[in-house]
């Protein structure tokens, strides 16, 4: 039918299991009852829209809750997040947030950062979809304002 | 590839193919299959040569010296607008003025003529259907007159809603303004009943006519429109130019746009008079190389005939609208009779969203568009974020829509699986 020799085959460097597994299944999306941190986030260019809600206490994320639509990976990435967050200290947190940053803009990140990573190196094959980094990141960003807006409170 | 397509034609498909470098690209290893030709168009070698060609040999400033060269420049130049002026039937010339692009077009209208007309308590009327450059200049003019913005409601058929046009457009209305083809939905808008109506209450009528001028035979006189905006780079021409029509009376009548050289008759040290039309609106050196090639562009459809375009583009949208209408799963908005539209198709997927299915069949060389198509409040009216579109052109054929429809289906079952 089509007369090239690629397919949708490398398209697996995108979105590899482990982004179609939280995609599918997405975790920590139940809202959170009366949360200290509760904000919108949106990419106007892709139409992309969460919800993240924070409980926290003591310096530490203890609940976290993020649902919203979007694409493939905006969501998957949402669900990495959700999933590393829980029980993290703010100062983890951000440091998480600036290895993700460091991740999609294929910088360097060291081999600590890539332990408390995890999963969400998967993320990384953006790399090589540049238009699609934004979708990638659009939570983790999200977040980041997030705290830094309640830490000011 | 094969001319085994059952389209009637005067023109051979494969023959436009073969004037387009850019479709012997390969996308990804695939060949390109190029479907989003309401965001821009491809570019013919006859553009593309006569941008080389004027650059090689004519180039100079114009109606500024009086040296060969610039007087060459400044005849293609001006032949260039009598050749865009005969396109859309001007009556003269100098109705035709050149500007950026639809959008530069529109806010020209809006910070001259709407500037001086609008005023508290009037109303400017625009449909649920625009394009945000049709949106937000009259948001702005509304809000710093303190003036009414009206949107003529679009249904869920993807048709305007006719019946209460009467009461929305009333005798404090100033300007309507309405795209004449949908870049979302495809719909084909009626812009000539629009039209009665405005002038009936005596407002002025503006046509976006950005989807239309490039796909259809598109007649100001016969329309009887006072303004209408179009871009070059939509109809095979470069990027970087486009065009406001407008009445003579109401153009003459109206104040320039921006100020600086060849807008101005005369000028002293306290004062400046302002250069005829359509000199008035065009301040500085103009796009000389992009509107003599988008004079090209006009001479290449005219060449094939804008009732064979638009002819093409029917077979190809009542064609695609079948076929992808048996696809599980696929939504496409706007109008289902294929007459009512032009050549293009908004549609979603219920399993994949319209990034990820963009992603997809871009590894299969095929080119969508992908998003809220810069008309968030219609996107939205559909309650989705965004949405997928293929839009088509001269150099579109059935096996490429085959491949779309294979492309989506595809994509479909790598995320299903
Ligand atoms: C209906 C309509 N109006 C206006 C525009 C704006 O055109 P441009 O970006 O060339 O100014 C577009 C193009 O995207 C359009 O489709």
């Amino acid at each position: 039918m089509m007369g090239g020799t690629s397919g949708l085959g490398d398209l697996d460097e995108l979105y590899e299991a482990i982004i179609l597994d939280h995609y599918r299944s997405p975790r920590n999306s139940a809202p959170v009852d009366d949360p200290d941190v509760d904000l919108e986030v949106n990419n106007p260019f892709c139409g992309d829209e969460f919800h993240i809600q924070l409980k926290v206490s003591d310096g530490s994320v203890s609940q976290v809750g993020i649902n919203g639509r979007g694409c493939a990976i905006s969501q998957a990435s949402a669900s990495l997040l959700a999933e590393l967050v829980e029980g993290k200290s703010y100062a983890e947190v951000k440091a998480a947030v600036d290895s993700v940053r460091r991740l999609l803009k294929g910088e360097e990140v060291t081999e600590e950062e890539q332990d408390l990573l995890g999963d969400i190196e998967a993320l990384g094959g953006v790399r090589k979809f540049p238009v699609r980094i934004k979708c990638a990141l659009l939570s983790w960003v999200g977040l980041d304002d997030a705290l830094t807006d309640h830490l000011k409170k | 590839m094969n001319g085994s397509e059952n389209l009637i034609h005067t023109f051979d498909v494969e023959d436009v193919r073969a004037d387009f470098p850019i479709l012997n690209r390969k996308i990804n290893g695939m060949n390109l299959v190029y479907l989003d030709n309401a965001a821009t168009t491809q570019k013919p070698r006859h553009v593309i040569d006569a941008l080389t060609r004027y650059y090689e040999e004519t180039n100079a400033n114009v109606h500024r010296g009086v040296h060969t060269l610039s007087v060459e420049a400044t005849d293609a130049y001006e032949l260039a607008r009598e050749k865009v002026g005969g396109f859309i039937n001007a009556p003269r010339p100098e109705t035709v003025i050149w500007t950026r692009n639809t959008s530069e077009s529109l806010n020209l209208v809006a910070a001259t003529w709407a500037e001086e007309h609008v005023a508290k308590g009037d109303n400017i009327v625009i449909t649920a259907m625009e394009h945000h450059s049709n949106i937000v200049p009259w948001q702005q003019l509304a809000m710093k007159k303190q003036a009414e913005l009206r949107y003529i409601p679009a249904g869920k058929d993807g048709l305007l809603e006719m019946s209460n046009i009467s009461k929305i457009i009333d005798s404090s209305t100033k300007i309507v303004s309405a795209t004449h083809v949908s870049n979302v939905l495809g719909t084909v808008n009626p812009v000539d009943e629009l039209t009665r109506r405005a002038h009936e209450v005596g407002a002025v009528m503006l046509v976006d006519a950005a989807q239309s001028v490039p796909h259809m035979p598109v007649d100001v006189q016969a329309m009887d429109v006072d303004f209408l905006c179009f871009s070059a780079h939509k109809m095979l021409g470069p990027t970087g130019i486009g065009v406001l029509y407008g009445k003579y009376d109401l153009l003459n009548d109206m104040s320039p746009f921006m100020f600086g050289g060849d807008m101005i008759l005369e000028v002293t040290y306290e004062d400046a008079k302002w250069n005829d039309l359509p000199y008035k609106f065009e301040a500085g050196t103009p796009n000389i190389a992009d509107a003599i090639a988008t004079g090209a562009a006009v001479d290449y459809l005219n060449n094939l005939g804008m009732e064979n375009v638009w002819r093409h583009e029917q077979e190809l949208t009542a064609y695609a609208l079948e076929q992808m209408s048996s696809l599980a799963g696929l939504k496409i908005i706007g109008p289902k009779d294929p007459t009512l539209r032009g050549g293009v198709i908004s549609f979603m997927h219920d399993s994949i969203h319209p990034h990820d299915l963009g992603t997809g069949l871009d590894q299969l060389g095929i080119a969508i568009r992908t998003g809220h198509h810069c008309a968030m409040p219609l996107v939205r009216s559909y309650d989705v974020v965004a949405a997928a579109r293929a839009s088509f052109y001269i150099y579109n054929t059935k096996r490429e829509i085959d491949e779309l429809v294979n492309g989506i289906s595809e994509t479909a079952g790598y995320f299903a699986s």
